[in-house]
């Protein structure tokens, strides 16, 4: 363990990392959006969801350094009274959460389709490819609403509300596994001639067994930059979603729903609702993707 | 070349089976039909018959292809929430989406184009530097938040523009156009460009890739050669060889765009078919869903047929490609 850490910290991705001003600075400003999401429930100045400590008269106070607003309230207030500081703390928990949970499932299934569709080839591959090439012709978006329209029909609205957040990540995670497919399908015709392959086909180890063993951890380096960008886009997809009303319900809002609920007051001169968890928002994706370009850029061996 | 449109008719045709078989699926979720139709109290026999007339007593594959016939008609059914035809949805929503889909596409083009010429030519001057920056950042920002940035700042503390509605509409026909008011123009302002600006940073970074590209090439050095100004090099031999690609591109986007018109029409209560599916997928209103799904999928694999044929008529290096390796 502490061999690879050093060999990590004296290779050259660390190097390219240091030389790299902005994408320091983007880590960094990832690393505090992560931890005051993982960290919200005992460092946010105040417990949004605590209905005790709400009080009405606070509602819609503006940001402590406009005029009317008040000091313990940094970002101002919603239309409840809760800080909005907290809920965009606890708001990214959810939307990081739904987008990092969507971005693994997605991998699962996508690495999954694709070491088959790669290895065994044929009809299998021929089908399996087909139905990722009709998929990529629509936008993910419109395939995920689809999943949601169609699960809200087949479990009814009263209990839909509790599973909300799971139909969520998987419409998010079945609108992006092609890539994933795609990718490791790609690697897999390549890696399954190889000699590796062949010697563990000889000593009689099973189809499965070669598949995830052997070829999987060979072709997986494209597939964590594929992951990391793919955070940002499922954040991006899941408050987009939550925003048009089909995503997690308002009791425990994502960003993309705090951004919804602020945009009802944003006529009446409330602006501050919905500008500052769009803000939180777009800092957290843009640090996300500023990450992903450089992660392409830097485990790339062309470009070294 | 005949050969080569017939499959790929039948490649779409195979496509639209696929979407239409998915929206006929869609149907299955919503429970069964003939139960939410009866009172409680019908007996086996009243169920039988009326499964027997609504035909849900045939296989499945019979069933479909009613569906597939009905859709072909047009028809997809009665809308569960607003109680009217589907089609005829559809068909009043439709102008007000394409008129925003072209619009926006429209905008990508005459401001991508000139964006990605510039950032081309001028290297390292620090507009472009500030343009391709600033098409990260838009890249990264979600389209309904763009949306809500510009209603705020335009309609709501600068009021100029206004954030909801197409304005007042003028009827053509079957169509109707907010082209040709006042209001239906200012209407059209800010949504048009929340939904234009994907296409303007996509146009500008493709013009810019192949316009590199091209001025490498010998046929530029040859032009230069032949001391030809650099206006006439660069817009007069490099421009042309730009465009293919990108009017190809513009043209799959354009599908695109008439989907992602979804989240645009809801920032601005837009009165298009995006709209109606999103409330569709709210209220689980199936036809309209399945209607949508299958009109978008017409649109998408249209597009791309086109597309296609057209690339196979205006480039001519495919033909030979394809006569060489022995009409493939």
């Amino acid at each position: 363990m502490v061999d690879l850490f050093k060999r990590f910290f004296d290779g050259d991705i660390w190097y390219s990392f240091k030389q790299n001003r902005l994408v320091m600075v983007a880590a960094t400003v990832a690393l505090v959006c992560l931890l005051a999401a993982i960290f919200a429930p005992w460092v946010a100045p105040h417990n949004p969801f605590d209905l005790k400590t709400l009080n009405l008269l606070d509602a819609f106070s503006p940001p402590a350094w406009v005029e009317a607003g008040k000091a313990q309230f940094l970002l101002g207030t919603d239309d409840q009274g809760r800080d909005v500081l907290s809920t965009i703390m606890h708001g990214s928990r959810v939307s990081l959460i739904v987008g990092i949970c969507a971005v693994f499932l997605s991998m699962v299934i996508g690495i999954t389709l694709g070491l088959i569709s790669g290895y065994v080839g044929g009809a299998v591959d021929a089908f399996i490819m087909r139905v990722a090439d009709i998929q990529l012709s629509f936008p993910a978006i419109l395939i995920a609403l689809l999943i949601d329209g169609v699960a809200r029909a087949v479990i009814g609205k009263e209990h839909h509300d509790q599973v909300a957040v799971y139909v969520l990540i998987f419409a998010i995670a079945a609108s992006g596994w092609v890539q994933y497919a795609r990718t490791v399908r790609g690697s897999t015709l390549v890696e399954r001639n190889k000699e590796y392959v062949q010697a563990a086909r000889v000593i009689g180890r099973q189809p499965l067994a070669i598949m995830f063993s052997h070829v999987l951890p060979n072709v997986l380096g494209p597939v964590m930059v594929l992951a990391t960008l793919h955070v940002g886009t499922a954040i991006i997809t899941e408050a987009t979603l939550s925003f048009l009303g089909v995503g997690v319900p308002p009791t425990q809002p994502s960003l993309g729903t705090l951004i919804r609920v602020g945009n009802d007051y944003l006529f009446s001169g409330e602006w501050w609702i919905t500008v500052f968890p769009g803000l939180a928002l777009v800092v957290l994706v843009l640090s996300i993707n500023i990450i992903g370009d450089w992660l392409r850029d830097a485990l790339n061996p062309k470009l070294r | 070349m005949l050969a080569f449109i017939i499959r790929r008719l039948l490649q779409s045709i195979l496509v639209m089976l696929a979407v239409g078989f998915i929206a006929f699926s869609l149907f299955n979720f919503t429970g069964d039909p003939v139960s939410l139709m009866l009172p409680p109290e019908a007996t086996q026999a009243d169920r039988d018959e009326v499964r027997k007339t609504l035909g849900l007593d045939q296989p499945a594959y019979v069933q479909f292809s009613v569906f597939v016939k009905n859709a072909l008609q047009g028809n997809f059914g009665i809308s569960l929430r607003l109680g009217r035809p589907v089609s005829q949805l559809l068909v009043e929503r439709l102008p007000a989406t394409l008129e925003l889909a072209m619009t926006a596409a429209v905008l990508g083009l005459m401001i991508g184009i000139p964006m990605g010429i510039f950032t081309a030519l001028k290297r390292d001057s620090w507009t472009s530097k500030i343009f391709l920056t600033g098409s990260l950042i838009g890249v990264s920002l979600p389209n309904f938040l763009i949306g809500i940035f510009l209603i705020l700042i335009f309609a709501v503390w600068l009021g100029w523009l206004p954030s909801f509605g197409r304005g007042d509409v003028t009827q053509l026909g079957y169509w109707s156009t907010g082209f040709l008011t006042e209001s239906g123009l200012k209407a059209l302002v800010l949504p048009a460009i929340t939904l234009g600006f994907y296409p303007v940073t996509l146009i500008m970074r493709l013009v810019r890739a192949e316009m590199l590209e091209v001025l490498r090439t010998d046929y530029i050095k040859f032009a230069r050669a032949r001391g030809l100004t650099n206006n006439a090099v660069h817009f007069g031999h490099a421009l042309k060889n730009t465009l293919v690609p990108v009017i190809t591109i513009t043209g799959l986007q354009l599908g695109g765009l008439i989907a992602f018109a979804i989240i645009t029409e809801t920032v601005f209560q837009w009165p298009g078919m995006g709209l109606l599916f999103i409330q569709a997928v709210q209220f689980a209103d199936i036809p309209v869903m399945a209607a949508y799904l299958c009109l978008i999928g017409f649109i998408f694999v249209s597009i791309n047929l086109l597309v296609d044929v057209l690339y196979y008529v205006v480039d001519p290096r495919l033909r030979v490609d394809r006569a060489t390796s022995g009409g493939h």
